[in-house]
């Protein structure tokens, strides 16, 4: 049986495990006035429910991923040698990435790319948060409703517009000859035009864009059910105003704070177009080398290896931080 | 130490509304003064503007004579206790009480100490590492005060923080409240909209309605000389009766009500033809014949049986009752359902006040 039959097994295997485990609980609590799952709903319904969930989750998410992570433990090869002798298992993939194929040196372009689309991603994610504290708190607690509301939609709005026609529109301002430049060099900042494309300011930018609302609601949420006599709390016990956020609000509003910030994080490590639209010509994105392994060469098998390389980072920062705020997973998803 | 506090013309408007309508008071250092009103009052608006979170619109509060103009909540020489208390959740008990002595730089050690000395105080000696939603309602209430008191304030305010307690414990904590007070010996000034609170804990009592204070006197004059229509329906039961007066002599006037001529105490010098009420207690009226323009008759609709006393209620004007309370001492008889009574009453004890706003049932 070849590893990739396997991969159709697990998930059979696993179902039956939690079946029995299942039948198990409920041989243990029987409970006689307890209503069968077939009783509820009726034998058809029943099934089709119970048919339409596995086959989502085992057609739609399970399998997929599995799949990924199988092929990524083989080698690549044309399509004819695929279960042939040649296809056997091998970690070559994942040894790819951090060292060379041919010259056995350190394969230090992608170890930096990813190492950069990380810090880019963790800059990102730092500078949504700046932005959207300030704007959070003053929309929950001190704004006035009329005025919040304009707010919100002014922030929803340009969301309405997909997300490649919004990174070509910030291209456009943000060109050499763009609209930005070109009031720069008529209010006399700057004589020759600043290359915001160059320098990455405009992935920054187009990064933090993009992302805006999902650090935006999350945050909004959290510290719109704080209780505002906490905060006066806090003042008229003589707490400056910097103390308040320190010791009441941001305590507070952590768990949404942790959340906002892994979606933005993960979201932006693993985003597509606007590094390719907005990013300078010298800097590799990550995932921009996952795309062109999978659709340039072909390669699905190092593809899929280098996404879970990214997957693991990530996960792993992401678990990190929230170690080190003392924020419990579960909070995050509340 | 403690503090006065003046409030000279004090108006506050949000917006075309004036929830505080030119209130001018002096509150001696030390006092336990409270405001006293029906919700939507100003009443406050009033403790807002004392404590900072509130410029007035027009006027100015002094605190210990100094002029608070333009002093956030923060810097000023007061602590606020909220309504719902909003203690710190995340915090421990000890956390919550000291968190304004942290603020001010107090190191760790020190802060521990003045803790437990607050413990003390508050009765809940080494209870200071739980967290406050391991406590009941009432240890929530010292915490409270723990917190508001660690800071030192000069003038302790103090919003309605009873109401959230069960009867018991409300009454339980008023003595205790009072006794903090005597203790600390600092302004206290306590809103309330419950009068019992207000009578017995207060030196002085400030009644308002509609942003504007109707009077300030101590309890018993607030029950027994009440200035106003308003005080004098809202602070304990009064019987109203409406009318004209026809006739002012001396220190008394007659008013000429649905129930004929009747005669009162004219605190307010009221002539003849102008609209007045004449307010009668209901303990102060009995179940007999008196004098010819202070007795009148009506029918007895129900009795209420309450042990050491009864209530009679008689047909009144529209749908308010008269009420008649006779206590178990006077040994008077009651009448029963559908008789008709006469009612009397020292008209000493009746006060005819100029007509104007009354309470809300």
């Amino acid at each position: 049986m070849s590893s990739r039959a396997f991969v159709f097994i697990i998930p059979i295997i696993v179902i039956a495990i939690f079946w029995a485990m299942a039948k198990f609980e409920y041989r243990n609590n029987n409970d006689p006035t307890r209503k069968g799952y077939f009783e509820r709903n009726g034998k058809v319904l029943g099934i089709a429910f119970i048919a339409l969930v596995a086959f989502w989750t085992l057609f739609l998410v399970g399998l997929p991923y599995l799949y990924m992570v199988v092929e990524s433990f083989h080698p690549q090869l044309p399509p004819i040698k695929r279960g042939g002798p040649d296809d056997i298992l091998t970690i070559a993939q994942y040894q790819s990435f951090l060292l060379s194929k041919h010259t056995d040196s350190i394969n230090w372009l992608h170890i930096s790319s990813l190492g950069f689309t990380i810090f880019v991603s963790i800059v990102v994610t730092a500078l949504n948060f700046c932005i959207c504290y300030p704007l959070a708190y003053y929309m929950a607690q001190t704004g006035a409703t009329q005025k919040v509301r304009l707010l919100m939609l002014c922030l929803i709005v340009p969301y309405w517009v997909n997300e490649i026609l919004r990174a070509f529109s910030l291209r456009l301002l943000l060109a050499s000859k763009g609209l930005i430049n070109q009031i720069l060099m008529w209010v006399g900042f700057t004589d020759v035009p600043i290359d915001f494309l160059g320098n990455n300011t405009g992935l920054y930018v187009g990064l933090s864009y993009a992302y805006l609302l999902v650090m935006m609601f999350p945050l909004y949420n959290a510290i719109e059910s704080l209780d505002k006599n906490q905060i006066e709390a806090a003042r008229d016990l003589g707490a400056p105003w910097w103390r308040i956020h320190k010791d009441v609000v941001i305590p507070y509003a952590k768990p949404g704070i942790a959340s906002g910030c892994t979606m933005v994080f993960m979201l932006s490590a693993g985003s597509l177009a606007a590094p390719q639209f907005l990013g300078g010509p010298r800097m590799l994105w990550f995932t921009a080398i996952i795309y062109d392994f999978f659709f340039q060469n072909f390669n699905w098998a190092r593809g899929a290896a280098y996404s879970f390389i990214l997957l693991a980072v990530c996960i792993a920062l992401v678990m990190l931080l929230l170690r080190l705020f003392k924020v419990s997973l579960g909070e995050t998803i509340r | 130490m403690s503090a006065g506090v003046e409030l000279d013309q004090i108006t506050v408007r949000f917006g075309e509304f004036t929830a505080v309508d030119n209130a001018t008071l002096d509150i001696k250092g030390g006092e336990f003064f409270s405001f006293l009103g029906p919700s939507g009052c100003g009443k406050t608006t009033i403790l807002r503007t004392v404590s900072g979170f509130l410029e007035p619109s027009d006027g100015t509060v002094r605190i210990g004579g100094q002029d608070m103009r333009g002093i956030g909540p923060n810097k000023r020489p007061t602590a606020l206790i909220f309504q719902n208390l909003a203690l710190f959740p995340l915090m421990s008990v000890s956390e919550n009480i000291t968190y304004g002595l942290r603020v001010r730089g107090m190191g760790k050690a020190e802060r521990r100490k003045k803790a437990d000395e607050l413990l003390e105080l508050i009765a809940l000696p080494g209870q200071g590492d739980k967290l406050v939603s391991e406590l009941s309602g009432g240890q929530k209430q010292r915490v409270a005060i723990a917190r508001a008191l660690a800071v030192q304030p000069q003038v302790l305010l103090l919003d309605e923080p009873l109401s959230a307690l069960d009867l018991k414990l409300r009454q339980h904590m008023r003595n205790e409240l009072r006794a903090i007070q005597q203790l600390v010996g600092i302004t206290f000034i306590y809103i309330t909209h419950d009068q019992g609170e207000a009578l017995t804990m207060s030196d002085r009592i400030a009644v308002m309605s509609d942003g504007v204070i109707q009077q300030v006197a101590d309890g018993k004059s607030v029950y027994d000389d009440p200035k106003t229509a308003f005080v004098a329906s809202f602070v304990g039961e009064n019987n109203a009766f409406a009318g004209t007066v026809t006739r002012a002599d001396g220190d008394y006037a007659v008013v000429e009500t649905a129930f004929g001529p009747l005669r009162g105490r004219n605190s307010h010098g009221l002539r003849p033809g102008g609209r007045a009420i004449l307010f009668i207690r209901p303990e102060s009226a009995r179940l007999a014949a008196g004098a010819p323009d202070a007795t009148f008759s009506s029918k007895v609709k129900n009795v209420a049986f309450e042990g050491n006393m009864s209530h009679v209620f008689l047909e009144g004007i529209g749908k308010k009752d008269v009420t008649v309370t006779v206590s178990r001492q006077d040994g008077a008889a009651i009448p029963g359902q559908d008789e008709v009574a006469a009612i009397s009453y020292d008209p000493n004890l009746g006060l005819v006040l100029p007509e104007g706003k009354m309470a809300r049932e």
